[in-house]
């Protein structure tokens, strides 16, 4: 078959970008396995088979290429932000079903790859939050790293108390919300052994690896800082000024920066180009709202963390966005000002 | 001397695959036993022929003259018979056909007599039909005729003459090897554009990947001295598409001339290395354009420059460099914007920078395109600031107009957008597709204007007829009734009035007159039907009696028609 110039291309695919998101989660992976155990390790193989097996499926009902697809590694990456998002001694079904929801309802049902306007792995994770906020708030206490026990809650009889507890995001947001206690947000720090340096105990060392992907990622040019730096600056910016106004009520904005989903978010949920804006100043501005609304979902809302709705609502924004900030084309607004003075 | 340099955005680094032609200088050619001219090798009205079969020209004789000012003369690139002015493959993707003129050479290859031209004494407007008459182009593909472009618009004269010699598309090194080679040519091109264009300073541009080009052009620069005032070599950062006429101007200049406009507007203006050499030969040697320098390169045992006669075949040139095994395509021009030809036997054009031999080991079959998955790779690319990924989500939808919002027609067709993009999505494709369809809507559309406009126009005069002949008729009517009227007074009055000759004619005399009128009419129709058959006119040779009769038969004419008039306008 004959086809026209460019004859020449890059060696670049899909697979490879979304290959290297991957091998970019790998040392938040390894930090992850280190204070809370390999039972992370299981959610990714359960989110992998699910997503892929669905992938599959609905590859083959839509008579696609199925080989093409299923090896261009998205639904692999979006399997895995959904297990590192869940946690990790919840129930097998619980990251199975989302994985499946994800990319048979929001990927392939929107259109498939490319297509759809909403994040997968934070539509599926604000599904279960919605449909099973128990089971989505049970998360392993530092240190629990005993493998059989995590296997056991994950696949078999759940009896918890022990060695389950919330996050340290919703664990100040519940102490912060009890109306009784006059509890400000040093004294909880201080008297909650899951707070270490700057966030929680663990955490904070896996946000930290999660970082290093982050910059993997910049360095290879496969995302741009405009997201991660908007994003970070505006949920710290929010975080630092009310912390500011008052130390006791609001966390201060390393413990926002370094808790929760916020690093995974920055550099691997955010920066999803699908349904992400595209324009440089667009990116800003989207990823800006998502570190706003994430700060207020996390200090006002009912949930542990709000980094999913708060994607969600930038989603639905992205077209007015782009379509609003499209950049000068070459000659279109320089120019004209140089014909001026020519 | 360091200059500011400027940046354009976008753009991408491709492998140059350029020392491999480099390492012998300029071949020639042996005569081919058969030149296929093209009488359209510029942008513009398709010269006429000006020779036919049977006829001997010389080299350099004028074949095809140029078709109003937006086109460019042709000329015969050796000595020989014409052997047929006729259809013939176009060096096109297309594989249509077009005028050309089939030359057999003599052999002798005898110049036809060539006389340098006075340039510095001549109108600029004189200067610009000899450029047009010697066929010179623009030379680094776009094939723009140069005769419109040596024109300093409105302002009379350029700030900054900008000269192309960046070369960035790989393979191609034609441009790099006659700054090499012909330096001092060159020049003389560019010192006689900066003479005729009064342009305040010249600036060379060359790829930093070209050393050899940049120091044989300062070191000419040198040599000229003073003749060489306000002329500046410039070597520029490599980076592919340096050398579209717009990014130049940016990084010499700082200025970005927006899409459709002069960029004399803005004070400067672009020639290419090798359209300079052309202007050169053809005012200071009065050679016409015959003949350019072409890379032979891709899959060839010896790629290499050959300085190649117009009309050519590209299978003549090839066999020089020796293709290899596994050619699986010729492509006029180079890997990024070039375009594949329907065989190997077409001729090489003005356009024809480059005859790139391509296999399925150098440009292999593009993998299977993937969905876009908005990465914006395309838009970092994209040295015209546009979002390529927009244009092609538009395209597939064929939402011309909104594609045509985000500045479709801004895309020069680089090709850095589908050289990057990860999905493999063939984007510029897409965006010729838009740009095609919009034409031909936009045809369709001012066809159907004009259609209905003939339409509506037929409309309105097949009304105004009707209405006309209403008028005349009712106009009529009024008359008979007023002449009966006045019959019915006349009888009455008849024997008390004055003479007839005094008062209105009555209504028999009058009946009378308008036939005679009308006889008269009819002899005058008949006489302007038989001058115009160049026979004597039968109202010539009159004896006297009917000149009377026709003297008589005049005056009541004229009477009754200011009769007639007169009533109509009553009417009205």
């Amino acid at each position: 078959m004959l086809y026209n110039s460019p004859y020449l291309v890059k060696p670049a695919s899909v697979r490879s970008v979304m290959l290297r998101v991957v091998a970019a989660l790998i040392p938040g992976i390894a930090a992850y396995v280190w204070f809370f155990g390999a039972a992370i390790l299981v959610q990714l193989a359960l989110a992998s088979a699910a997503a892929l097996i669905g992938e599959t499926l609905l590859l083959t009902l839509r008579k696609k290429p199925v080989w093409l697809f299923v090896s261009d590694g998205s639904a692999l990456v979006t399997a895995w932000l959904i297990a590192l998002t869940f946690p990790p001694i919840g129930p097998w079904w619980l990251v199975v079903v989302a994985s499946l929801f994800a990319i048979v309802i929001i990927k392939h049902l929107y259109g498939g790859l490319g297509q759809n306007p909403f994040n997968p792995a934070m539509a599926a994770f604000a599904l279960m939050i919605v449909c099973y906020p128990q089971l989505m708030s049970q998360w392993p206490a530092a240190g629990f790293t005993d493998f059989h026990a995590q296997l056991g809650l994950i696949f078999g009889e759940r009896h918890l108390d022990a060695i389950t507890m919330a996050t340290p995001l919703d664990a100040l947001r519940t102490a912060l919300h009890s109306a009784e206690a006059k509890a400000s947000v040093a004294g909880i720090f201080g008297s909650n052994a899951s707070f270490g340096n700057v966030g929680g105990k663990g955490w904070e060392f896996i946000a930290a690896g999660y970082l290093l992907g982050g910059l993997f990622l910049l360095q290879q040019r496969i995302i741009t800082w405009h997201m991660p730096v908007a994003f970070l600056a505006a949920l710290g910016l929010m975080a630092g000024i009310a912390h500011t106004l008052n130390p006791d009520q609001f966390a201060g904005p390393l413990f926002h920066l370094f808790s929760g989903g916020a690093m995974l978010g920055a550099f691997f949920i955010v920066t999803d180009p699908v349904s992400g804006a595209t324009t440089p100043k667009g990116k800003l501005i989207f990823a800006a709202g998502i570190g706003f609304f994430t700060w207020v979902i996390r200090t006002f809302g009912a949930y542990p963390d709000g980094i999913a709705f708060a994607v969600m609502l930038l989603n639905i924004c992205v077209p007015l966005i782009d379509m609003a900030t499209q950049p000068p084309v070459f000659g279109h607004k320089l120019g004209t000002k140089q014909k001026e003075k020519a | 001397m360091l200059r500011q340099l400027f940046s354009f955005n976008g753009g991408v680094k491709p492998a140059t695959h350029k020392t491999d032609s480099t390492t012998q200088s300029i071949g020639s050619v042996p005569m081919p036993a058969e030149l296929v001219i093209p009488l359209h090798q510029s942008v513009g009205g398709t010269p006429r022929p000006l020779v036919q079969a049977g006829d001997v020209v010389k080299k350099g004789q004028r074949i095809g003259e140029a078709d109003g000012n937006v086109s460019s003369a042709v000329h015969a690139s050796t000595s020989g018979t014409v052997k047929a002015v006729e259809m013939r493959t176009m060096a096109h993707s297309s594989g249509l056909s077009s005028l050309c003129v089939v030359l057999e050479p003599d052999g002798k290859d005898e110049w036809a007599e060539l006389s340098p031209v006075a340039w510095r004494e001549l109108e600029p407007g004189a200067v610009r039909d000899i450029l047009r008459d010697a066929g010179v182009v623009g030379l680094g593909g776009a094939v723009f005729p140069t005769h419109l472009k040596v024109n300093a618009g409105k302002a009379g004269k350029l700030k900054t003459l900008i000269i192309n010699g960046a070369e960035c598309e790989p393979f191609i090194t034609c441009d790099d090897l006659q700054m090499r080679e012909r330096s001092a040519g060159v020049l003389g091109g560019v010192i006689i554009l900066k003479t005729l264009l009064q342009a305040g300073e010249a600036l060379v541009g060359i790829e930093d990947n070209k050393p050899d080009a940049i120091a044989a052009m300062q070191a000419t620069v040198k040599a000229l001295g003073d003749k060489a005032a306000g002329i500046s070599i410039v070597p520029i950062p490599t980076r592919y598409p340096a050398g579209g006429a717009k990014q130049l101007i940016r990084v010499l200049t700082g200025i970005e001339v927006p899409h459709g406009e002069r960029s004399t507007d803005y004070g400067v203006q672009c020639f290419n290395t090798g359209t300079c050499y052309g202007i050169y030969e053809a005012l200071e040697l009065g050679k016409p354009l015959i003949s350019r320098i072409v890379t032979v390169a891709g899959n060839v045992e010896a790629p290499r420059n050959y300085e190649v006669l117009f009309g050519t075949p590209m299978s003549h040139v090839i066999a020089l460099a020796k293709a290899k095994p596994g050619t699986d395509r010729i492509i006029m021009g180079g890997p990024m914007m070039g375009f594949a030809m329907p065989n190997a036997d077409v001729p090489v054009i003005k356009a024809t920078n480059c005859v790139l031999v391509g296999s399925p080991e150098l440009f292999p079959e593009p993998e299977p395109e993937m969905p876009c998955i908005r990465c914006g790779e395309c838009a970092k690319a994209c040295p015209a600031d546009l979002q390529p990924f927009e244009l092609y989500w538009y395209s597939k939808a064929k939402l011309f107009g909104k594609a045509q919002e985000y500045h479709l027609f801004d895309c020069i067709e680089c090709g850095c957008c589908a050289f990057v993009c990860p999905s493999r999505i063939r984007l510029v494709d897409y965006y010729r597709f838009s740009k095609s369809e919009i034409w031909a809507r936009e045809q369709e559309k001012s066809a159907a204007d004009a259609a209905r406009e003939r339409f509506e126009f037929r409309q309105y005069r097949e009304e105004r007829e009707k209405e006309e002949k209403a008028a005349r008729l009712a106009a009529k009517a009024a008359e008979t009734k007023a002449k009966l009227a006045a019959e019915a007074a006349a009888a009455e009055t008849a024997p008390s009035a004055a003479t007839p000759s005094d008062a209105a004619p009555t209504g028999d005399d009058a009946k009378k007159a308008m036939i005679a009128a009308a006889m008269a009419r009819a002899a005058a129709q008949k006489a302007e039907a038989a001058e115009a058959n160049i026979k004597p006119a039968n109202t010539d040779n009159l004896s006297p009696a009917q000149q009377a009769q026709v003297d008589a038969a005049e005056a009541l004419h004229a009477k009754v028609d200011t009769l007639v008039t007169g009533n109509e306008s009553g009417e009205k």
